[in-house]
């Protein structure tokens, strides 16, 4: 198997505030990674380390194979990025949407207008089609950011709590859309506060205070902490 | 008692979108009472109605006595609204933003700080911080202090628990269960089916409207189908395996298990067997009891279907 994310202690200071504490973690290809934390923990900052948007004070990275410290523009092409606050242009339809990203991406024509069809065939947002993308109804344009996000196939997609405030229909069909990625090879990397959505990860993480505390399959966390759910691994290692 | 606020038939539109149609319901004085929905739901346009930022287009809502439009600068001495995107001063301290809202409401820290001591505490040792420089739930327990120095009768709070983490919510919950015990009527909304359960009763909106309104447990006992946790080693082939079996309802992903509905009692070795056929591998199928979040994508089901 190919490791598509390799850590070796990180550390990231901000003056005396050690915000990365030496991480080292390492990410399969078709895995999908759980980062958890509590808010505060330093998720966001390696998130940023990891997209090569941030140097890190120490330690040793690489990305889809690439250095953090030599590759950062390859590492860039290699992967797709979405947050719960969306990347899309509200005033642009879908259409505008995808050929921008795809332009920015270096796509060409032919790949964009074929990429415009099967998405919109896939989220069957054929009513849709002369709409701006403010008027779409919440769902969609969250599955319509993940896709847009993996418009350029990279091999590593970073999910920064992708589901927030979406309803319990679209959350799963969202997740769905996740595992047919992973099993499609991605590699996706999720933080989420929905502990029954780290039930899904194949592996979890948990940070805590800037270190890493636990990082296992859903079910050994479990077994390791004698407990029966994801949210309480997580509330006896944050709470200490 | 009468109701310590009614709600009778609100809607409001903005342009061609409904936002709330035709809501109705009355909360009891000290109840926590939840409006538990997804984004676009039309909960914080409610809201603002209630708190008296925002005028409905029809119906009308009164809270301890006073009309929302009539009443409103008395209303506004009793209520407690805490905003779901953090709406203090990211430039002042604190401390400044605190004894802000307290002399606004002519009243001082001192005054009322046995009402928020127990939330105000975890944060006073950062008092001379800036706002906009404290952690997320630093300031979730800030907003409330702020929303809680007039000894508001009524306390609104709109996603307060948003984008916090597990441990900060079960916190935010112990806060909440106090200011009950201290007599305050708590509103809350909230896009997590968990929490759901914490309160009194809970109304569960989608699309402006009211699908039902109940306690709880009474929620969850609305479940009209037969409801089964499955398992098996590869989780996304078997939930589309279990949407192909013939007595499928619905199959969805719920953290390790799958909850697969169906109307009639299903035989188990039959399922097992069409599973097994199919490759998977240690599938595990037990009965078991629904929860919320099921009774809230059955009721969003059956409204797809009207």
């Amino acid at each position: 198997m190919m490791k598509q994310v390799i850590v070796k202690n990180l550390v990231k200071k901000f003056g005396d505030f050690v915000a990365n504490d030496h991480l080292s973690f390492e990410v399969e290809k078709g895995e999908i990674f759980g980062f958890l934390g509590a808010n505060g923990a330093g998720k966001t900052t390696a998130i940023k380390i990891l997209c090569g948007l941030s140097l890190p004070s120490s330690g040793e990275l690489t990305v889809a194979g690439y250095d953090i410290y030599k590759e950062r523009e390859k590492i860039k092409k290699s992967i797709g990025y979405m947050s719960q606050k969306f990347s899309l242009y509200n005033d642009m339809n879908i259409a505008e949407n995808i050929r921008f990203y795809g332009g920015i991406y270096g796509l060409d024509r032919a790949t964009i207008k074929r990429k415009t069809k099967e998405y919109i065939e896939k989220l069957e947002l054929q009513q849709y089609e002369k709409s701006m993308v403010s008027e779409l109804p919440l769902g969609i344009k969250q599955k319509l950011s993940f896709l847009v996000a993996i418009l350029h196939n990279p091999a590593i997609v970073f999910l920064d709590e992708p589901t927030g405030g979406v309803d319990p229909i679209t959350r799963r069909q969202f997740w769905e859309m996740i595992y047919e990625e992973a099993n499609a090879g991605k590699t996706l990397f999720v933080t989420t506060h929905y502990m029954d959505e780290a039930e899904y990860c194949h592996r979890v993480s948990i940070m805590v205070d800037g270190k890493i505390e636990a990082l296992d399959t859903p079910e050994q966390l479990k077994v390791q902490f004698g407990v029966d759910s994801m949210e309480k691994v997580f509330v006896k290692l944050a709470r200490g | 008692m009468p109701p310590k606020i009614i709600i009778d038939n609100i809607s409001k539109s903005y342009g061609d979108i409904t936002a709330l149609k035709g809501i109705s319901l009355d909360i009891n004085a000290n109840e926590i009472f939840g409006f538990i929905g997804p984004d676009g739901a039309g909960k914080t346009t409610l809201f603002r109605i209630l708190t008296s930022l925002l005028l409905a287009d029809t119906g009308k809502a009164i809270i301890a006595g006073l009309n929302v439009v009539d009443d409103y600068k008395v209303l506004r001495t009793k209520l407690g609204y805490m905003p779901g995107r953090f709406s203090l001063y990211q430039d002042l301290s604190v401390e400044e933003n605190l004894n802000f809202f307290a002399g606004i409401f002519n009243t001082t820290i001192k005054e009322n700080y046995h009402l928020i001591k127990d939330i105000y505490a975890q944060i006073e040792p950062f008092k001379k911080r800036k706002a906009g420089d404290l952690s997320g739930g630093m300031k979730q327990k800030l907003a409330l202090s702020c929303a809680l120095i007039h000894k508001p009768d009524v306390l609104i709070l709109d996603e307060p628990t948003t984008g916090v983490d597990a441990v900060s919510r079960i916190e935010f919950w112990e806060m909440l269960y106090n200011l009950k015990r201290q007599g305050i009527t708590i509103i809350v909304s909230t896009p997590y089916m968990d929490e759901a359960a914490r309160c009194d009763r809970i109304a569960l909106l989608q699309k402006g409207e009211v699908m039902t309104i109940n306690r709880p447990d009474q929620v969850v006992d609305s479940f009209s189908k037969k409801l089964y946790g499955i398992k098996a080693r590869d989780m996304y082939d078997l939930v589309k395996l279990l949407r192909n079996y013939h007595e499928c309802e619905s199959a969805y992903l719920f953290g390790e298990w799958i909850h697969f509905s169906t109307s009639y009692e299903i035989v188990k070795a039959d399922l097992e067997k069409y599973l097994k056929e199919n490759n998977m591998i240690d599938v595990q199928i037990e009965k078991i009891k629904p929860n919320i979040e099921d009774s809230f994508m059955e009721l969003m089901n059956r409204k797809e279907e009207q």
